[in-house]
């Protein structure tokens, strides 16, 4: 099964110059080899801060678009990791070893299978 | 070596080896993390070199030396970082690395011991056990206990985590803790049992797999320990999934014990619950499997279920009732009762058990009672009893079952 592993962080931390977030920050780059390597990994990027993001909507066929998320959140969606496992677990034990989890959280989130049917809500 | 013919040997050692790869990999590493970081390191240092060197004559000892050697390395690398490093020797200086596949077995008997260990809760119990030894995924697991996927995997993740914090060794327990880790064990195993033979909702595929996979572990148990209760409880499955197919329509409507074509009982399986059955007998040490088993054998070998042996299988509840009282063994007592000696007797024995109490909620106790009221042919107490039941039941197959019964009454 996919799942997609949303990291979010919260940049003062992170980006707040640490010794701590400064490690996390230079082993970021190499978890998604480590993740191609145990054939865990099928796709994943970092996401720039949401300074620089627009948010679009679309009603009655008109386009809407407002500067970034609003930041009233202190933790932000950072990036995301979309890997193949076994299960669940398997799933949350590869992203327990993202370095950002040691100082962010990641969701971890099955990906839809449209041959199931939709949820009844 | 062809590329094609490696990834073929990977996939075939990934789906039968790799929960016994684990399971060894506890025990030489001494816990779930790093054992499964290392299974993980061992499948990619196969596919690395599988295709390059030849697939190894062993798999099962190739993959468990990688990954300890990987996990060694990946130690020593972090003891030069941070100085510390408490497990480290202990590992490294065992250079054995076991191959023979009694001690496969034996490493999964130890696993089957820590994933049952009386610290964690019977849900945790189950939950670990079908994983971590049954090989199941997290959803499969959900699917058979009708709950979210991220339920068992919470269950899974503490359940590691009280493993690890209460520093449970993964061993079998010595002569003093055995019978009490035994039993937390062996009804472990009934439980998965149960879930797969109950007739309830949910996927038909991976219902049967549970039993299987109980018998499997029950086979395990039993080949490594030559406990009387093991060999009743491995009897005892045998005997209820030697039935399986009688038990149920072409409709997927319950059949009655009285009414199954016994001719689609499978006589191996009986057979084979037969010799387990006398082992367990003759070591004069005989518990609750044993002796439910040896009720279910004597109703394995009766032609039809007029000419069981009544009386047999009431003193075998006698005996039951004596070492497990229950109220469920009171009313199957009751029961075989009402079959040695007539309904009138049945009914008094009955009543006398769901007087002893906490039988007042269970169906079957309703249900046991208006089959011999309908047999007294005094329908209308019938009547009132198998509509009780009906308030009572959560089974669709034993609803309709009632529901038969109760239109038959008129």
């Amino acid at each position: 099964m996919r799942y997609a592993c949303l990291i979010y962080y919260e940049p003062k931390a992170l980006f707040g110059g640490s010794a701590e977030a400064n490690e996390v920050l230079s082993k970021c780059s190499t978890y998604g080899e480590t993740l191609k390597e145990t054939g865990h990994w099928v796709a994943g990027e970092a996401l720039e801060l949401p300074d620089g993001a627009m948010t679009v909507v679309m009603r009655d066929g008109k386009m809407a678009t407002t500067d970034g998320p609003f930041m009233e959140t202190r933790e932000v969606l950072g990036g995301f990791i979309l890997i193949d496992a076994p299960d669940l677990n398997e799933a949350v034990r590869v992203a327990s070893g993202h370095p950002l989890a040691r100082i962010g959280h990641i969701e971890v989130r099955p990906v839809v299978d449209f041959s199931k049917p939709r949820p009844q809500l | 070596m062809t590329d094609i013919a490696a990834r073929a040997a990977l996939e075939a050692a990934y789906r039968h080896e790799k929960r016994r790869v684990l399971a060894t990999l506890i025990r030489l590493l001494g816990g779930f993390e790093a054992a499964e970081e290392a299974l993980q390191d061992a499948f990619v240092a196969a596919a690395d070199r599988w295709p390059r060197e030849g697939v190894p004559d062993n798999p099962h000892a190739w993959l468990v030396s990688a990954g300890r050697f990987k996990t060694i390395d990946r130690w020593r690398r972090q003891a030069r970082l941070e100085n510390a490093l408490p497990g480290l020797a202990a590992v490294s200086e065992s250079e054995e690395v076991p191959a023979m596949p009694e001690t496969i077995q034996d490493d999964e008997l130890r696993l089957i011991f820590t994933c049952c260990h009386p610290v964690l809760n019977a849900d945790a119990r189950i939950a670990l056990t079908l994983r971590e030894i049954g090989g199941l995924t997290t959803e499969e697991i959900a699917r058979a206990y009708l709950t979210s996927p991220p339920t068992i995997a919470q269950r899974i993740v503490r359940a590691k985590a009280r493993i690890r914090d209460a520093a449970i060794p993964y061993e079998v327990p010595g002569r003093a803790e055995l019978p009490e880790r035994l039993e937390s064990a062996l009804r472990v195993i009934y439980l998965i049992f149960n879930e797969g033979y109950a007739a309830t909702g949910g996927v038909s595929l991976t219902r049967a797999e549970l039993s299987a996979e109980a018998i499997r572990l029950g086979r395990l148990v039993v080949r490594l320990l030559d406990e009387p209760e093991a060999l009743g409880l491995l009897a005892l499955m045998l005997l209820h999934e030697s039935r399986r197919h009688a038990r149920t329509d072409a409709s997927g409507d319950l059949v009655l014990l009285e009414d199954q074509d016994r001719a689609l009982w499978d006589r191996g399986l009986i057979a084979e619950a037969e010799g387990l059955i006398d082992r367990a007998m003759a070591s004069r040490r005989v518990g609750a499997y044993v002796l439910q088993a040896a009720i279910a054998a004597v109703h394995a070998g009766a032609s039809d279920f007029a000419t069981t042996d009544w009386a047999e299988i009431t003193g075998l509840y006698d005996v039951l009732r004596r070492i497990a009282p229950s109220p469920v063994v009171a009313l199957n007592r009751a029961v075989a009762i009402g079959m040695r000696d007539g309904a009138e007797a049945g009914l008094a024995a009955i009543e006398a058990a769901m007087h002893e109490g906490a039988l007042d909620a269970y169906h079957l106790a309703h249900s046991a009672r208006a089959d011999m009221l309908r047999r007294l042919g005094r329908s209308d107490d019938a009547r009132a009893a198998y509509t009780r039941a009906l308030d009572l039941v959560r089974l669709e197959p034993e609803r309709r079952f009632l529901e038969r019964r109760l239109a038959q009454l008129g």
